[in-house]
């Protein structure tokens, strides 16, 4: 029972929902802020994702009705919990907090890619064609980018390092065991083949993020939103939470898998919100300096390069290096 | 429709723009892409231009409204999710202006929307076209009275 309580308390309040999503909001602050200043703007005010969020919460509920009006309200829900339990997990095991372990590298794979699927479903059930072209567009996006990703954790998993006089890898998909590994050997990223994994799953979080250049699945100026296009109100809040605490999860994800964790030696805190904030703002550079990519585009270079690259990654982690 | 005091505050703070042209000349559409442009940067105010009538709070109209395009403004209007609100740019929304009598035209914007939605707001920003600072005055002003 006090196991139950312990987890509910991280999932609800710290390192969970509420902790989440503020941090979220305020990182798309620092999102809209910097694209802003790159666009020689003055930008929104600190306090605008979340007038945004309680702006929309306020607005009425629109059903369309050709829709499957059940899943079409439900699905935000889903996405924002499944996202919310993926922040818990990493966020436990990145800072080190007590309560034992729990979940894997597996299991936020797969919670990351609820979000997409319910984005997927939603565009579906909202019955407009718009939102049936954002789906697809989404579905195709979401193939492309979960092969190279996967490929590219499993190096921080095999990665072969001199540990003690010998030779050894991390062999466990545990978050805190990958997150040991690396305290006794170093961080994945070190090795020439951590830092080619790292670039390859950066780009595939930048696609997750639906970022430009990858953004084709929203893309409001050819298909008005696309998947969102029939959401409005409270359930497209949702989707905004959903997508602010992902802003918060995924560059988590990376600096566990391969640079170490946020908290510990050397540096500690500090040190882990510097990476946290170096990879977004690299992310947000990277938008800001791309046009948006068409679809096949997208499948070619996931497919082709990206997946690629992973692969001479895994190679050169096996080998040593 | 009766708005808690919060959310209220919060549309003030967040007018997502949705905007329609109804068959007007391009100027006044080129003058509300300025505001948007570095230079009047109206995202200071939390305004954002988006792509869905489900998205907005305030729908900016342009041009005087033709047959062709009344069905379609009266649609995208009840698409949208209440509370919601009008600004009507430029002297030929607000009331035709050169297009008064012309034998194409349906009427102001102001009257087209009324057909379907009585309640609905609007605010009027006249001038062929409005300057960007006029606009901005405009919905500063719209805000005010949500």
């Amino acid at each position: 029972m006090d196991r139950l309580g312990e987890w509910l308390f991280f999932y609800l309040v710290f390192p969970g929902a509420v902790f989440a999503v503020a941090l979220g909001l305020a990182l798309s602050w620092v999102d809209r802020k910097v694209t802003a200043l790159v666009q020689w703007r003055k930008g929104p005010p600190p306090a605008q994702p979340f007038w945004d969020v309680v702006k929309l919460l306020g607005k009425e509920v629109v059903v369309p009705e050709q829709g499957w009006a059940a899943g079409f309200l439900a699905l935000p829900f889903v996405a924002l919990a499944a996202s919310v339990l993926a922040a818990t997990l990493l966020w436990h095991a990145a800072l080190g907090l007590p309560g034992g372990e729990l979940g894997d590298l597996v299991v936020v794979f797969y919670l990351l890619a609820i979000p997409s699927a319910a984005v997927i479903l939603g565009g579906a059930a909202s019955g407009s064609p718009l939102g049936a072209v954002g789906a697809s567009r989404d579905m195709k996006l979401a193939l492309a980018y979960e092969l190279p990703l996967a490929i590219a954790l499993l190096v921080g998993v095999f990665q072969r390092r001199p540990l003690g006089g010998d030779e050894a890898s991390a062999a466990t998909l545990s978050l805190a065991g990958l997150l040991r590994f690396q305290e006794l050997a170093g961080a994945v990223v070190e090795r020439p083949s951590g830092l080619l994994a790292l670039l390859v799953a950066f780009v595939c979080c930048h696609a997750k993020l639906g970022f430009v250049p990858f953004d084709l699945a929203e893309a409001d100026t050819e298909i008005g939103e696309g998947a969102l296009l029939e959401y409005g109100g409270p359930p497209l809040a949702m989707f905004k939470l959903t997508q602010a605490v992902l802003l918060a999860t995924l560059p988590v994800l990376l600096v566990t898998v391969f640079w170490g964790g946020l908290g510990g030696a050397p540096g500690g805190l500090a040190a882990g919100a510097g990476k946290l904030v170096l990879l977004l703002v690299a992310m947000v550079l990277v938008k800001n300096t791309n046009p948006r990519v068409r679809i096949d585009q997208a499948l070619r270079f996931f497919w082709g390069p990206v997946t690629g690259v992973a692969l001479v990654a895994l190679a050169l982690a096996r080998m040593g290096w | 429709m009766h708005v808690a005091p919060i959310f209220g505050r919060a549309l003030r703070r967040s007018p997502w723009v949705f905007h329609v042209g109804t068959s007007g000349c391009n100027n006044c559409d080129i003058e509300i892409a300025d505001c948007l442009s570095p230079r009047f940067d109206v995202e200071r105010f939390g305004v954002r231009l988006v792509g869905s009538p489900r998205h907005a709070d305030v729908m900016l109209i342009s041009g005087p409204v033709s047959m062709a395009c009344r069905r379609p403004l009266q649609e995208t209007w009840l698409e949208m999710p209440r509370p919601r609100a009008a600004l009507l740019v430029g002297v030929c929304a607000c009331s035709m202006g050169a297009y008064r009598d012309a034998y194409s035209v349906a009427g102001p914007a102001d009257r087209v929307i009324r057909e379907v939605d009585p309640e609905a707001r609007f605010l009027y920003v006249p001038g062929c076209p409005p300057k960007p600072e006029t606009i901005i005055a405009g919905l500063v002003k719209l805000l005010e009275e949500i």
